[in-house]
């Protein structure tokens, strides 16, 4: 910012001052312009016309130039220029395909001095010659420039672009002969103002209209260009060929383009929809802005920098009906906000970070992850003093290799491949990945399993194979210590509370919840809390001699209006195994018609968890089980996944989530939800575990992930007998033109689902085949190979 | 012979194009009093189109190879070569753009499911009581998966798509009343709100279907033989007459040499092309010498506008909707309503504010990758597509002509370019011809044969197919752009 300051005291003569300002206008502006002496701008639109001085704190309107009592499409600009050599001159393209001069020395009120009614349609654009007092230069919509002598009435010249409507017309400002034009249909061409007859360059910029071009004011050669493909690119058109600089990519279609002054690389551009912002970017750096504006509330239809030669006062027009001064260094910088930190990882799991100088060197004393080896390598780039962003160029890049095994997945791909999230009752669901995951080491894991099974599933809901071997240990156990502990922090608070009103069971359980919870947050097993709420909670009820009113809830009807996802008490028949059946939802529907197993049978069955070594929590279960809504859990198990989430464990959280299905998902947002399974999603990609990953999109319940399998399904095949990709169809060659799937049993073209054997390669329509096969074993095509079909 | 049709006409209602099993099967119910059981269903109608003689139109074999491929395209997409293809096929180079596009709309990456998709292809088209379209589509819906029962009536349809029936009527009738509250209401409806993707999509599908509706009146495509009322099973001898006379038009066959508007002899129609190139000289030459005054102009434009009301058909038959195309949509009154009737006041749309090139394209572009792209290409081609003939002559340019049917259309919406002189409009276009044009445009359900044959008596059948690919290609854009006009201004 300095450096700006000093570039404005260095102008000569009188350096300019002013602040960010804006006035409202009548009407929406479409260009504006700036005189020689920097201290006025005008500014024209549909119904405006009018010429603003700049002051130092506000802009102050001189001179309405539309004037006369009936409006006249003449006035109505597209464009216009202020000639840069006479603070008179002053020139207007209208809509109606009128060029119109203005001379501002005339005494009477019109200003108005020439009109030009040669074009055919829309002007475009205008522009003087930057050294001529006279020469003035227009493009219009019907694909032809002219080139006016304003001492006469008619235009010197017509040029051609033989090709659709132009754009944009610049004269070259170092090369007094030369003008650039840009094309509706993405051409440049450059024309000599001598030689009318034909262009001396074209050639193509862009993918679609080029909006806009300029020229920069001290490269000799280099022109910017900016088109509905979003980008701006810088040409450099001194060599033979015109080669492409730089290109910047923005975020919409580029309507104006101008280079800064001062400054070789930057550029300030706005777009024509969407993005009402204006941007100035360097074009070494094309992805970032360097500098944003963001006052205007529509978009930004004109800009122009307010002197040749100062950099920091940027003028712009606006949809939005306002005029307004940005200053440089109020700019919002875009960079400034971004994370100057990369980090990679490398095929060996090694990983590169690279951040800031600054903020690594006071890190440095800080043991790196992933042990002692650790090999920071510093680069520094050579300075350029034309570099801006020095203090950014500094970087400084680490490389952490990993310990052998230290990062090793492994868990994670056994622990997806064998976890079931899907397809039997949730108890067996959660004792399958408990096990699983006490198989693979992690007792945690395990142990929310068990207690999630212990949560949502009634007592007597524990499978025969578990019963066997923890019948013995009853529900003998006796509270221990910690249980109490809880007991006496908690208790006076709620003896209290349940004397209130009744009907408020359910926010105090929820108070309960929370402080319990709390407790557990500094713990780092916290399976052992976790558990310890249950009995802890009973307990109080029991003390208190009034449970069945302290949770007047009855599980059967906490969710009458889903009934289908409410499990009920005791509905699981124990009796037989359900086989795979196809997804969670409609299993469990199908289960909530089933009848009920009786309650007593129920309660006979302890739920006591297999790993002995937590057999505290198998304190009477048998007690509580109809009081305690799974409900009641919910916000447990919420903060529960969360801390999972965050540790990482992304897995299971995920897996926890399709489980439990309804009964969770809705105390948990959306967003976060998705978060959950596109990262999960991510990572067992990146693990190769297709399967599984094509399962969990499957069983995602919110949408936006579960179209995820939606998506590009399209099958790309070859032609099987020109081996040509069939591209605009699947079933007939475009080339030797002949269907290549036919299907064996009925000779028509198979268009859906192709099933083939791969011994003899016929096949057909799925159907057909499995049909031929249940009564043959010969391939239907009759070539004696024996198919099967499994 | 009408109560016999209409007879049948209402066997064909009840048996709605909601069953699958479509033709073949209600030949095998009803053939029991056949010999043989088996009913042979035959093409009703001549060829592909109504209005045009079936040895005009290019016969399927007959093709060259660009042609072939394009066949071969629309049938690998569609799974059938349907009437509309092989009318569009005078045009091939339109054709193909045509095609892509479609096929991207309805079966590729887009934001909205497929049923819906057709879906809303009915409902556009059932705006304009296409039943050629609303067939076709219902087919593809059923095809694809869609719900039955949703083609018992708007109201069957989830609350999303019913939402979106307000847009479709002010879109097909009256696009200019559209709103940014409209936008929003669509956007913000708890959770039956549309993204803005998925509005987008629905718009260009919406717009792409009203127009293909005009097409379909506008030449007189014959429904598919697959269709309701493109097949009987009586035998040939029998059916000399035309579902589609009953249907549609109000037209016999003897009626077509009548002009409405008097008594041209064919010598007449022939000075008809000879005054119409005087006049496309005489404008040609003398456009740069007289320069009317901005307020001529203004009115000019006015005054076009104003007179586009008052050219419909006198012929203002009641047409019913017929059959079940009517439970698509609720509120068969909702029609055409000029500008100035009802004392509306509806600002001029202003082209070189908001145009398709500059703001339109960037918007649908955002938003629906590609279709921006190719919607774009196919106005280009519609408005650039020129053989350089006129009737018997050749080497015309015709882009003073091409400007103002265009132009013209886009009046009728209220569009106005303020580089373009509407007086032209008046000079080119004959009275037959704007009556042709509005009624294809705005009321395409009463476009008759005889409009057909009495606007530009000598001219090509070809070249009236190009005309209205030019009016389908001005109607869509106008229609999109007080739409994306709309979204613009919700999101900013």
């Amino acid at each position: 910012m300095e450096k700006m300051s000093r570039v404005t005291t260095a102008l000569s003569g009188s350096a300019l001052t002013g602040r960010t300002m804006h006035c409202h206008l009548d009407a929406p502006a479409n260009a504006i312009s700036v005189c020689r002496d920097a201290a006025q701008v005008v500014v024209a639109g549909r119904s405006i016309f009018k010429i603003y001085a700049i002051e130092e704190e506000q802009f102050v309107e001189k001179l309405n130039l539309r004037v006369g009592r009936k409006p006249s499409l003449n006035l109505s600009c597209a464009d216009v220029v202020w000639h840069q050599m006479d603070e008179n001159l002053l020139a207007t393209a209208a809509t109606n395909g009128v060029v119109v001069t203005w001379n501002l020395g005339r005494p009477s009120r019109n200003k108005q001095d020439q009109l030009f009614t040669e074009h055919k349609r829309t002007v475009n654009k205008v522009c003087f010659h930057p050294t001529e007092a006279h020469v003035l230069l227009s493009g219009s919509q019907d694909g032809f420039m002219k080139c006016f002598d304003l001492r006469r009435k008619d235009s010197v010249s017509t040029f051609s672009g033989q090709s659709e409507s132009v754009r944009d017309v610049q004269f070259s400002i170092r090369d007094y002969f030369t003008f650039a034009s840009t094309f509706e249909n993405g051409n440049v061409q450059l024309w000599d103002i001598r030689r009318p007859d034909r262009c001396e360059r074209m050639f193509t910029a862009h993918n679609g209209p080029v909006f806009c071009c300029d020229w920069h004011p001290e490269d000799r050669g280099w022109l910017a260009t900016g088109g509905r493909d979003k980008m701006v690119k810088v040409w450099d058109m001194t060599t033979h060929r015109a080669k492409e600089m730089h290109c910047v990519q923005t975020i919409a279609s580029v309507a104006r383009v101008k280079w800064r002054p001062e400054c070789r690389h930057h550029l300030a551009t706005c777009s024509m929809m969407v993005d009402h912002n204006i941007y100035v970017w360097d074009v070494r750096r094309p992805f970032v802005p360097a500098a944003m504006f963001e006052e205007h509330r529509d978009v930004t239809t004109g800009i122009a920098w307010r002197h040749p030669h100062d950099p920091s006062f940027l003028l712009s027009g606006s949809k939005d009906s306002t005029l307004c001064q940005h200053l440089f260094r109020d700019a919002s910088q875009p960079v400034e906000r971004a994370n100057p930190e990369g980090l990679c990882y490398g095929l060996f799991g090694d990983l590169a970070f690279a951040a800031k100088e600054s903020l690594v060197a006071t890190e440095s004393g800080r043991k790196p992850y992933g042990g002692d080896r650790r090999h920071p390598i510093f680069f520094k780039r050579k300075l350029d003093p034309a570099e801006p962003f020095s203090g950014l160029a500094s970087s400084a890049l680490s490389v952490f290799e990993t310990e052998l095994g230290g990062g090793s997945m492994s868990w994670f791909v056994d622990t997806a491949e064998r976890y079931a999230l899907a397809g039997r009752p949730l108890a067996e669901l959660c004792d399958h990945n408990a096990k699983v995951a006490r198989e693979l080491g992690r007792n945690q894991v395990a142990q929310t399993w068990t207690m999630l099974r212990i949560i949502y599933c009634s007592p007597g809901l524990v499978p025969s194979t578990n019963l066997n071997h923890s019948m013995g240990k009853g529900s003998s156990c006796g509270l221990p210590l910690m249980n109490s502990f809880n007991l006496k922090d908690m208790g006076p608070g709620l003896g209290s509370e349940t004397r209130l009103d009744r009907s408020k069971g359910d926010t105090r359980s929820d108070t309960v919840l929370l402080d319990s919870s709390a407790t557990l947050i500094t713990n780092e097993d916290n399976e052992e809390t976790e558990g310890s709420d249950v009995p802890a909670d009973y307990l109080l009820g029991d003390v208190e001699g009034e449970e069945d009113e302290l949770y007047p809830l009855d599980p059967e009807h906490v969710h009458p209006e889903e009934p289908e996802y409410v499990l009920p008490q005791e509905a699981f028949p124990l009796r037989h195994e359900i086989v795979d059946t196809p997804s969670g939802p409609e299993h469990l529907q199908d289960k909530a018609d089933s009848p009920h197993v009786s309650g007593s049978e129920a309660d006979t069955a302890s739920l006591v968890p297999v790993d002995s070594s937590f057999s505290l929590l198998s304190v009477s279960h048998a007690l509580y089980d109809n009081r305690l809504p799974p409900d009641f859990f919910s916000v447990l198990v919420r903060d529960m996944l969360r801390f999972y989430a965050e540790q990482g464990d992304v897995q299971m959280a995920v897996s926890v989530l399709i489980v439990l299905g309804e009964r969770v998902r809705k105390d948990i947002d959306e967003q976060t939800q998705e978060h959950w399974y596109t990262s999960y999603i991510d990572l067992l990609q990146r693990f190769c575990l297709w399967n599984v990953s094509n399962e969990v999109v499957k069983l995602s319940t919110s949408r936006s992930i579960s179209c995820l399998n939606q998506a590009s399904t399209t099958l790309h095949v070859n032609c099987s007998h020109c081996k040509r990709p069939m591209s605009s169809r699947g079933w007939v060659c475009d080339r030797c033109h002949r269907c290549a799937s036919m299907c064996a049993v009925c000779h028509h073209v198979v268009k859906g689902l192709f099933v083939w054997c791969q011994g003899c390669s016929h096949g057909g329509h799925l159907q057909h085949i499995m049909k031929w096969l249940e009564g043959s074993s010969q391939c239907p095509a009759g070539c004696g190979h024996l198919c099967e079909y499994s | 012979m009408r109560l016999a049709a209409a007879a049948n006409e209402a066997y064909a209602a009840s048996l709605a194009v909601s069953e699958l099993l479509g033709c073949r099967q209600c030949g095998g119910a009803r053939g029991q009093d056949e010999e043989l059981g088996i009913r042979i269903p035959r093409p009703l109608g001549h060829g592909p189109s109504r209005f045009i003689p079936e040895k005009e139109i290019l016969q399927v074999g007959s093709e060259d190879a660009q042609m072939h491929a394009l066949f071969a395209d629309s049938f690998a997409a569609l799974g059938r070569l349907d009437n509309i293809t092989l009318v569009m096929v005078f045009h091939p180079q339109y054709l193909e753009s045509f095609l892509k596009t479609q096929h991207y709309l309805l079966q590729m990456d887009g934001p909205l499911p497929l049923h819906y998709r057709h879906y809303i292809g009915i409902m556009a088209a059932a705006r304009h009581q296409c039943s050629y379209l609303v067939n076709l589509h219902v087919n593809d819906f059923l095809h694809v998966g869609g719900d039955p029962k949703w083609l018992n009536g708007l109201e069957n349809a989830p609350q999303k798509l019913q939402n979106l029936g307000e847009l479709n009527k002010v879109l097909a009738h009256r696009p200019w009343l559209i709103t940014k509250e409209h936008i929003e209401g669509l956007l913000k409806a708890e959770e039956h709100s549309w993204s803005l993707a998925e509005l987008v999509h629905a718009v260009v599908l919406l717009t792409h279907y009203h127009s293909l509706a005009s097409f379909t009146f506008g030449c007189g495509i014959s429904p598919e033989i697959h269709c309701d009322g493109g097949h009987t099973f009586r035998p040939p001898s029998v059916s000399n007459y035309c579902l589609c006379d009953i249907t549609n038009g109000n037209h016999s066959v003897d009626e077509v040499q009548i002009n409405s508007a008097g008594n041209i002899s064919v010598s007449d129609s022939f000075f008809e092309v000879e005054a119409l190139m005087e006049k496309m000289r005489q404008l040609q030459a003398c456009r740069d010498e007289e320069e009317a005054s901005q307020e001529e102009m203004a009115s000019r434009f006015e005054m076009e506008k104003r007179e586009s009301m008052f050219v419909f058909s006198s012929d203002d038959d009641e047409v019913t909707p017929t059959r079940d195309v009517s439970r698509h949509f609720e509120d068969t009154s909702y029609g055409y309503k000029d500008f100035s009737r009802h004392g509306m006041h509806v600002p001029t749309f202003r082209v070189q504010d908001y145009c398709w090139e500059d703001h339109g394209y960037s918007l649908v572009n955002r938003l629906y990758p590609d279709v921006g792209q190719l919607i774009d290409e196919k106005f280009h081609i519609a408005y650039n597509l020129t053989y350089n003939t006129m009737a018997m002559h050749k080497d015309v340019d015709t882009s003073m002509l091409r400007r103002a049917i265009w132009n013209y259309i886009h009046c009728m919406f209220g569009i106005r370019y303020d580089d373009y002189d509407y007086g032209e409009i008046n000079q080119l276009l004959d009275r037959s011809f704007k009556v042709y044009i509005k009624t294809v445009v705005c009321t395409p359900e009463k476009v008759t044969k005889r409009m057909y044959d009495s606007f530009w008596r000598q001219f090509k059948h070809s070249e009236k197919v190009h005309v209205n690919l030019l009016l389908i290609e001005a109607r869509m854009q106008a229609e999109l752009l007080y739409a994306l006009r709309a979204i613009t201004r919700y999101m900013t």
